[in-house]
């Protein structure tokens, strides 16, 4: 039981930073359509800028309070990424919008692999140390060890979170967002200006990602200029398993997973009598995904799409 | 116009074809002795690489240029070959079987894994499909990669060694030959193997194309719906795609095996199967010499990117950025630039040019 409890809780911190970024691949395919392959990298220049920020304040030597410096180095990697969500957009994906789907994806894969390596470039291959910037002081409760950080990363995720919701469905730009998503051609017509509107979709995503970026550095002590494929791809997951375009199931999805990999990571060992060991947590995540869309083809709160838009 | 007539005669004329056609064989077959001479034997490897490519582009062109399936995990099927091939031909298990047997048997094998993917994914569309087929195809490496315990049948991250070379009867291809006053090293045995069988899929793609099946992967490719009301059994056809793709992809696992004499399971991440659908897309879906073209250019832009170091050093008296990094990052700008330029691929079909010409993307944008 302990384990379980403990499992469910280090699922619960990494399922909403996968929450986060799954938000963002969702958000821009419900308007676009397009897989942005390159989410996974803003969030990895998140951590990286964070990092630079950071390890500039400490080694100015100005005697600042570990939150206080975490934060600035927030407010920086923040701007940054949303402007290079912004450049993407407007540089690899706009002029194609009218192309066939594909080709979209390509350079979205391009995008990928110039940003991975300009990062490699910039911040060298070497794994980085991330500063622990938050006091680790742990909390019991029954039986599942709870640190600050992890608390803290879950509360910010949700109000993040919740912030966007309020949002999408509360405010005149969340509203030309859905319009947008349903129909760009109709809403351009009722006076929303479409490339405004996609334009803002990809700062926010990308705004999302740098939180995401400097919560995983954080949570897991360590930045890479690689950091940020695998997370990309686990979040996707996260977003498909959900329905992707759907926010709510974005969030779903997130924590899902998260939880289904620790979970999986912690019992399938005893469950095959140890034939499989936690190498298998990928596995385990993915037999998952291809379970749940058997059974709903569209994801877990997708709405059931008519055979043919 | 006039032009365009001219052109079209001019390729109907059937000498004409013949002389190309005999051109191109001659260049084909004289290719390593050129390159060897010229550039040196690394690039005879490259090339029977590039003819291992082109193989896999053409089989995933079934799926995804034909039927029109999105599939990112299309390596998956290339590893299942090349480990078919590693453990029945190495010293791992100490079973040596025959190429001519493992060939066709691997072919089997990775067409049974190709329903295996094909079977739950019948429902899903689009993206959905895509995402499910990179989920199959990590699988796939994360059990090669552990399967070493408790019972060692992949060795895991080790990979597989001493895997037997390619032997056609009597005919050792890792051992330099003699053929009329001509000396053939070991690559070249390979390459004209390679090359020997890219005809052969050549020929299955295009005879497929016309056929119909082909027609029937059009027409579940434009409009799911309409075909089946047409009659097309979509689940056979799709599962069809599924197998046939993934059998060419398990015959070049198996060459790769023989010709790699080394397999581990870092040669089938996901970043193979984005390379794979690069050759695809950026030459021309479903475009025959286009895919062709994609998989030959991507294979040789990276190696011919080493060259930057030595490029620098002309230019500018000095390296100012190590090759290794700068070669992936022009990698990707080609990536963009190419299809910003080209949206529909470097050389794609005549029809789909036309449509898009004509329909301004009405055919284009498939929003599932």
């Amino acid at each position: 039981m302990d384990i379980f409890l403990q499992q469910l809780v280090n699922g619960i911190v990494l399922g909403s930073i996968y929450a986060l970024v799954a938000l963002g691949y969702t958000m821009v395919y419900g308007i676009l359509g397009l897989i942005n392959f390159a989410h996974g990298e803003v969030v990895m220049i998140g951590a990286m800028v964070a990092l630079t920020v950071i390890q500039l304040l400490i080694g100015s030597g100005i005697a600042l309070p570990g939150p206080l410096i975490a934060a600035l180095g927030l407010l920086i990697a923040m701007p940054v990424c949303m402007a290079l969500g912004y450049v993407i957009e407007r540089v690899a994906y706009r002029p194609l919008r009218a192309a066939p789907r594909l080709a979209a994806l390509i350079t979205a894969i391009g995008v990928s692999i110039l940003l991975q390596n300009l990062a490699m470039i910039v911040w060298g291959r070497q794994y980085h140390a991330f500063p622990a910037l938050l006091p680790a002081a742990p909390h019991t409760f029954a039986g599942a060890t709870v640190d600050d950080l992890q608390i803290f990363i879950v509360l910010l995720a949700a109000a993040i979170m919740a912030g966007l919701l309020a949002l999408v469905h509360r405010t005149r730009l969340g509203r030309a967002m859905r319009a947008t998503s349903q129909n760009p051609a109709v809403a351009g017509l009722m006076g929303v200006n479409v490339n405004t509107v996609i334009s803002i979709t990809f700062v926010i995503g990308s705004a999302l990602a740098a939180v995401a970026g400097i919560m995983v550095a954080a949570y897991y002590g360590i930045a890479h200029y690689f950091m940020g494929f695998t997370l990309g791809l686990k979040a996707f997951t996260a977003a498909v398993l959900g329905g992707i375009g759907n926010l709510a199931g974005a969030m779903l999805g997130g924590l899902l997973l998260g939880v289904i990999e620790s979970l999986g990571a912690g019992y399938i060992g005893p469950l095959t009598g140890g034939f499989l060991g936690s190498h298998y947590q990928d596995v385990f995540a993915f037999v998952v995904l291809i379970l749940v869309l058997v059974f709903r083809p569209s994801g877990l709160l997708g709405e059931r799409v008519a055979e043919r838009s | 116009m006039f032009l365009a007539d001219r052109r079209q005669k001019l390729r109907r004329d059937p000498r004409l074809v013949w002389a190309a056609t005999i051109a191109l064989g001659v260049l084909l077959v004289a290719l390593p002795f050129v390159t060897d001479w010229a550039a040196g034997r690394a690039w005879v490897r490259i090339a029977a690489f590039a003819l291992l490519y082109v193989m896999l582009a053409l089989g995933l062109n079934i799926v995804v240029g034909y039927a029109g399936l999105l599939d990112l995990g299309y390596v998956a099927f290339f590893a299942v070959g090349a480990y078919f091939y590693a453990l029945l031909a190495s010293p791992h298990f100490d079973l040596h079987l025959p190429f001519w047997l493992l060939l066709p048997a691997g072919a089997a094998v990775t067409c049974v894994f190709g329903v295996l993917l094909g079977a739950p994914t019948l429902r899903l569309r689009g993206d959905y499909l895509a995402i499910v087929t990179l989920g199959f195809g990590e699988i796939i490496r994360i059990f090669l990669l552990n399967l070493n315990a408790p019972v060692n049948i992949t060795n895991g991250p080790q990979g597989v060694n001493l895997i037997d070379p390619i032997r056609l009867g009597d005919l050792s291809l890792a051992q330099t030959h003699t053929v009329l006053g001509f000396t053939v090293p070991a690559v070249y045995n390979y390459y004209y193997l390679f090359l020997a069988l890219v005809l052969g899929v050549i020929f299955v793609s295009v005879r497929l194309e016309d056929s119909r099946i082909g027609r029937a992967w059009a027409a579940i490719r434009e409009d799911e719906v309409a075909a089946a009301a047409m009659g097309i059994n979509t689940r056979d056809v799709k599962l069809l795609a599924f197998a046939m793709g993934a059998s060419f992809g398990g015959v070049s696992g198996g060459l790769f095996a023989g010709f790699q004499g080394f397999v581990s399971p870092e040669s089938f991440t996901i970043i193979e199967s984005i390379m794979i659908l690069c050759m695809v897309v950026l030459g021309g879906m479903g475009h025959i010499p286009g895919v062709i073209l994609g998989a030959v250019l991507l294979v040789v832009l990276p190696e011919a990117l080493r060259y930057l170091g030595p490029l620098q050093q002309a230019l500018f008296g000095r390296v100012l950025a190590d090759p290794a990094d700068l070669r992936l990052l022009v990698f990707g700008l080609a990536l963009i630039l190419v299809m910003l330029l080209r949206p529909s691929g470097l050389w794609p079909s005549a029809l789909r040019r036309r449509e898009l010409a004509a329909g301004g993307g009405a055919a284009a944008d498939g929003r599932a």
